[in-house]
């Protein structure tokens, strides 16, 4: 992608388009992004979980992993490329079906996260595995990925050559449906390409919103004008950096470098469920021994979510206990522009986690109450199909 | 009566030895949709550029500062329930707080309306 000169941030290849749209561009994981349009977060927000918000997530890191040599069985390869990744994170990616995607960390050898990223199984040929990692860590998990790798396969990286759009909300499939109308046959966590103009759409039913949608990837080329396609449809408007934080906070989903960081466990972080049994019962991924001894209850820390009374508890605010002493600090917060209040992400002692638990968050150095509440704070709206594989 | 801006984008409208203080339409339009002020204590003495009160949107707290030093007498309440007063009328029904003008030379080192409009091109 190209670079600007003034302040070497790269562009998307929709950077014109959010400019033409008058987007507030802002410096984001390297890149330029729109951070609001003109009518704003609490409407942008409320129109995503409404109607349909259309994002440009190409700072993103989206790749594919290929097996050099494959034996041409689908399952033998598949196994073979799921060993490769398999030593780095918690997941079972072996155990995938084809077209499925499982969501799964990066760990370092002390357990802590590295990344959180979407790896997924090829629908179509075995030894394939597209992988999508966040944008302030890609390079990073690439150089690892490529190490495992070695000469057994290798990384395509997809972000400089492509555009990753995010269509989310209630009339997200409404929307595909015209654009790629297989599309609406995938469940929640499924992938495939499609055909739209005689050009190639990877679309996978994903996202980061806590809606139902659509996670796209686009030639550089075509990105424009698929761009231009979706917005062309009045139930869709284009979203900023601002909602899409606070549409992830009230999904209670977790943002790399701030929920999550090289100290932070699956376990610390609630998300236990990407530790898969099978790995867990083979105890063979990075941090094993600390993050089982974790799930048996040797956690000092645990994430919860809070709702705030009175001004938003922002990243670094202390949590305090009922009494005032200190046990914790708040990750992630702000105002829920769905339910009209503060809310915040945040870790503390597993003693003061239990929903219900009345605490308190220090903002500005006054003491204002909170409670712990179960995440999501809004009820995500996956679609799942019945008895999806 | 005049009214007066900081470069700091507050304006405070004078009226006898009262200021109103709030934040200019430039000012609301950059932070987005307020959903949360903290009035300061009427009573609280203030000087100027002391912080007088917070400003958050979905995203961010701003500080809002004293243009002048004196005493708070009167603070809009109408913005704890209504925090976007702030954002659909900045300069009348959106005001923070009043403040009894200690000095009422401080006023004339502030910005007039022709050099805040030419600080906000």
């Amino acid at each position: 992608m190209a670079e600007t000169s003034a302040d070497n941030l790269k562009t998307t290849p929709l950077y014109e388009r959010h400019v033409a749209a008058n987007g507030r561009m802002v410096p984001f994981g390297g890149y330029s992004l729109p951070v609001q349009y003109p009518t704003g977060i609490m409407s942008e927000h409320k129109w995503t979980r409404e109607q349909a918000g259309l994002f440009d997530v190409s700072h993103m890191g989206p790749s594919f992993l290929t097996l050099n040599n494959p034996s041409g069985d689908a399952e033998a390869d598949h196994a073979a490329v799921a060993a490769l990744v398999e030593p780095l994170i918690c997941g079972d990616i072996a155990g995938l079906k084809p077209g499925n995607i499982r969501y799964t960390l990066l760990l370092n050898d002390r357990g802590g996260a590295i990344d959180d990223l979407m790896v997924g199984r090829s629908p179509l040929f075995g030894g394939a595995l597209y992988i999508v990692v966040n944008a302030g860590t890609k390079e990073g998990d690439f150089a690892l990925i490529e190490a495992a790798a070695g000469d057994k396969a290798r990384l395509m990286r997809a972000d400089a050559d492509n555009a990753l759009l995010a269509l989310q909300g209630p009339e997200a499939v409404n929307v595909i449906a015209q654009i790629a109308p297989d599309a609406v046959e995938l469940s929640f966590m499924q992938y495939a390409p499609f055909e739209w103009g005689g050009e190639r759409l990877i679309i996978s039913r994903a996202g980061y919103t806590g809606e139902d949608g659509f996670e796209i990837l686009v030639s550089a080329a075509n990105a424009p004008k698929l761009w231009d396609a979706l917005l062309a449809d009045p139930r869709v408007k284009p979203i900023g950096l601002g909602a899409r934080d606070s549409l992830r906070l009230e999904a209670g989903l977790p943002l790399y470098g701030h929920d999550l960081n090289e100290t932070i466990s699956p376990t610390e972080a609630d998300l236990g469920f990407a530790v898969s049994k099978r790995r867990r019962e083979a105890a063979d991924f990075p941090g094993a021994a600390r993050i089982l001894a974790e799930r048996e209850g040797k956690l000092s820390r645990i994430r919860v979510g809070l709702i705030v009374e009175g001004a938003p508890a922002r990243e670094g605010a202390e949590i305090l206990d009922a009494s005032g002493a200190a046990i914790g600090v708040v990750t992630s917060g702000g105002f829920a522009p769905s339910l009209g209040k503060a809310i915040a992400l945040g870790f503390v002692p597993p003693a003061h986690a239990a929903q219900g638990t009345r605490l308190q968050v220090s903002v500005r150095g006054r003491a204002q109450p909170a409670e712990v509440v179960p995440t999501p704070f809004v009820p995500h709206r996956y679609f799942r199909k019945l008895k999806a594989s | 009566m005049t009214t007066k801006f900081t470069p700091d984008h507050e304006y405070i409208r004078v009226e006898g030895s009262t200021g109103i203080v709030g934040i200019t339409p430039y000012a609301q339009e950059a932070l987005g949709d307020i959903v949360f002020v903290e009035l300061p204590s009427v009573g609280k003495v203030l000087k100027k550029g002391d912080e007088a009160a917070v400003v958050e949107s979905v995203k961010a707290a701003s500080e809002i500062y004293a243009p002048v030093s004196g005493t708070v007498t009167e603070v809009n309440d109408a913005l704890t329930g209504n925090p976007g007063l702030i954002n659909s009328d900045p300069e009348a029904a959106g005001w923070i707080y009043k403040i009894a003008i200690a000095d009422a030379g401080e006023i004339d080192s502030l910005l007039d309306s022709d050099a805040y409009a030419e600080l906000t091109l």
